[in-house]
């Protein structure tokens, strides 16, 4: 039995052959309508979420299986107390597998060491958020048509923002990256994610707090909220939360087959008006979410088509 | 200065000088009643100064809080006054309930019961990391748990 809780876990070979089967269910997604029949996923969100739990539901629900879960802490035991732990091993005599978001950064590792069955980590705190990378994985595979050789600009948050961690850890893997961090002072990449994915890596990166000294030079652009949930200080967040927007007059510097991705939900980063940008490719993210969950859970559920 | 050879116990040897007292606090040697010599700013043929700590009772210590502290200590294992065992020390792969995360966010500030890991993520650079978030240890007021 096998969890996914950092996306580290998974080798290359494994990360391919999800994006493959991926892409395989987007060609032919009647060939795998049944093949989760009388399985059961919990989703257990301990914070607030649209698409990731949505996402999850989805899945399940196209490979055949069931959804059972809550959607907020305060609907769960956890509102009296209950541990982590202690949760797991319960949900695990209801559900053959599980998804779990908790705001404590860890909690699905804690999880997945009492669960009987498989645990994916869909977002711990500011710290790891698998599933989301493997949806920019797949996107950039289906952007740009490969995974390596390439510019990444990676915009706002990038402190707390876990998407981030997780996507640079994977693409330190593949060769001909470079990396460009685009952030405040106060919310640049932690130390230790750079000295782990980049420096040991060999990956040539820069750090600039001005976006469009460096817009011009990338092939990707990976945007990210301010995340207000993060700030200990309100006043330290209303400082920091229009560091960077996006609008049609800065993308005019931009390349043209640049690729703008965002995990989701924005703010005000990204204005509405860049939706119809044919370079803006933010809600085939959040499509290729769906696919991608549909691989991992019959992957972790060792199904096949 | 002579202090007492001892018949039966331990005795740390090559510690760096200046951590005799830290490591009697870190193994609450203060607690035991036997006699407990630390001996500071000895001379040391290999280091220059060293500091070494005679426990004249046959004892459990914590290797895993020693090795974290100073790896480069020796703990000689003394039987009828005479050393029986040499163990040499290293860096330990999981630190387990020796450290406290202080990361406000991490899942082991709220869950009491779950048992305080770090394990260790750079052998050249002595970084530990706290398993569930991986905080740097280095940012962590060390501390024991109680």
């Amino acid at each position: 039995m096998r969890s996914l809780i950092d996306i580290k876990e998974l080798s290359v070979a494994e990360i391919e052959a999800l994006l493959d089967r991926a892409d395989d269910i987007i060609a032919n997604p009647k060939k795998y309508a049944e093949v989760c029949r009388g399985k059961k996923l919990a989703t257990l969100f301990f914070e607030p979420s649209t698409r990731t739990r949505l996402s999850f539901e989805a899945a399940m629900y196209e490979l055949g299986g069931n959804v059972l879960g809550f959607s907020e802490a305060q609907s769960s035991s956890a509102a009296k107390g209950e541990s982590v732990a202690d949760t797991a091993k319960t949900v695990s005599c209801y559900a053959d597998i599980i998804a779990m978001r908790h705001p404590k950064e860890g909690a699905p590792l804690v999880a997945a060491m009492n669960a009987s069955v498989p645990v994916i980590n869909a977002g711990d705190g500011g710290h790891n958020h698998p599933t989301q990378t493997l949806t920019d994985l797949l996107t950039i595979r289906r952007e740009k048509g490969k995974l390596s050789d390439f510019t990444i600009g990676f915009c706002g948050d990038l402190k707390f923002g876990r998407t981030v961690h997780s996507l640079i850890a994977a693409l330190s893997r593949y060769t001909g990256i470079k990396v460009v961090l685009i952030s405040p002072d106060e919310l640049r990449v932690p130390d230790y994610v750079k000295k782990d994915n980049l420096d040991d890596c060999g990956i040539p990166y820069t750090e600039t707090t001005d976006l469009m000294s460096v817009l011009g030079e990338l092939d990707i652009l990976y945007m990210t909220r301010v995340q207000k949930e993060r700030f200990f200080s309100e006043e330290e967040y209303l400082r920091l939360k229009d560091s960077y927007i996006l609008t049609p007059e800065k993308l005019r510097s931009a390349k043209d087959d640049l690729c703008i991705m965002h995990p989701l939900p924005r703010v005000n980063e990204i204005p509405v008006a860049v939706d119809s940008d044919p370079r803006a490719c933010y809600f085939k993210q959040v499509l290729n979410g769906k696919f991608v969950r549909m691989a991992l859970i019959m992957m972790l559920l060792e199904v096949e088509a | 200065m002579n202090v007492d050879s001892i018949k039966n116990g331990l005795v740390l040897d090559h510690i760096k000088a200046g951590r005799g007292m830290q490591i009697y606090h870190y193994l609450n040697l203060g607690e035991l009643t036997c006699p407990v010599a630390v001996i500071t700013n000895v001379q040391s043929k290999t280091s220059g100064t060293k500091d070494i700590i005679k426990i004249d009772a046959d004892i459990d210590v914590d290797l895993d809080i020693l090795g974290y502290i100073d790896p480069g200590i020796t703990v000689n294992v003394i039987r009828d006054s005479k050393v029986v065992e040499k163990k040499h020390l290293e860096l330990p792969e999981k630190l387990s309930d020796i450290l406290r995360c202080k990361n406000p966010r991490c899942i082991s500030s709220t869950e009491q019961d779950l048992p305080q890991i770090f394990t260790l993520a750079d052998r050249k650079k002595r970084v530990y990391r706290c398993l569930y978030c991986e905080a740097n240890a280095a940012d962590i007021v060390k501390q024991t748990r109680n």
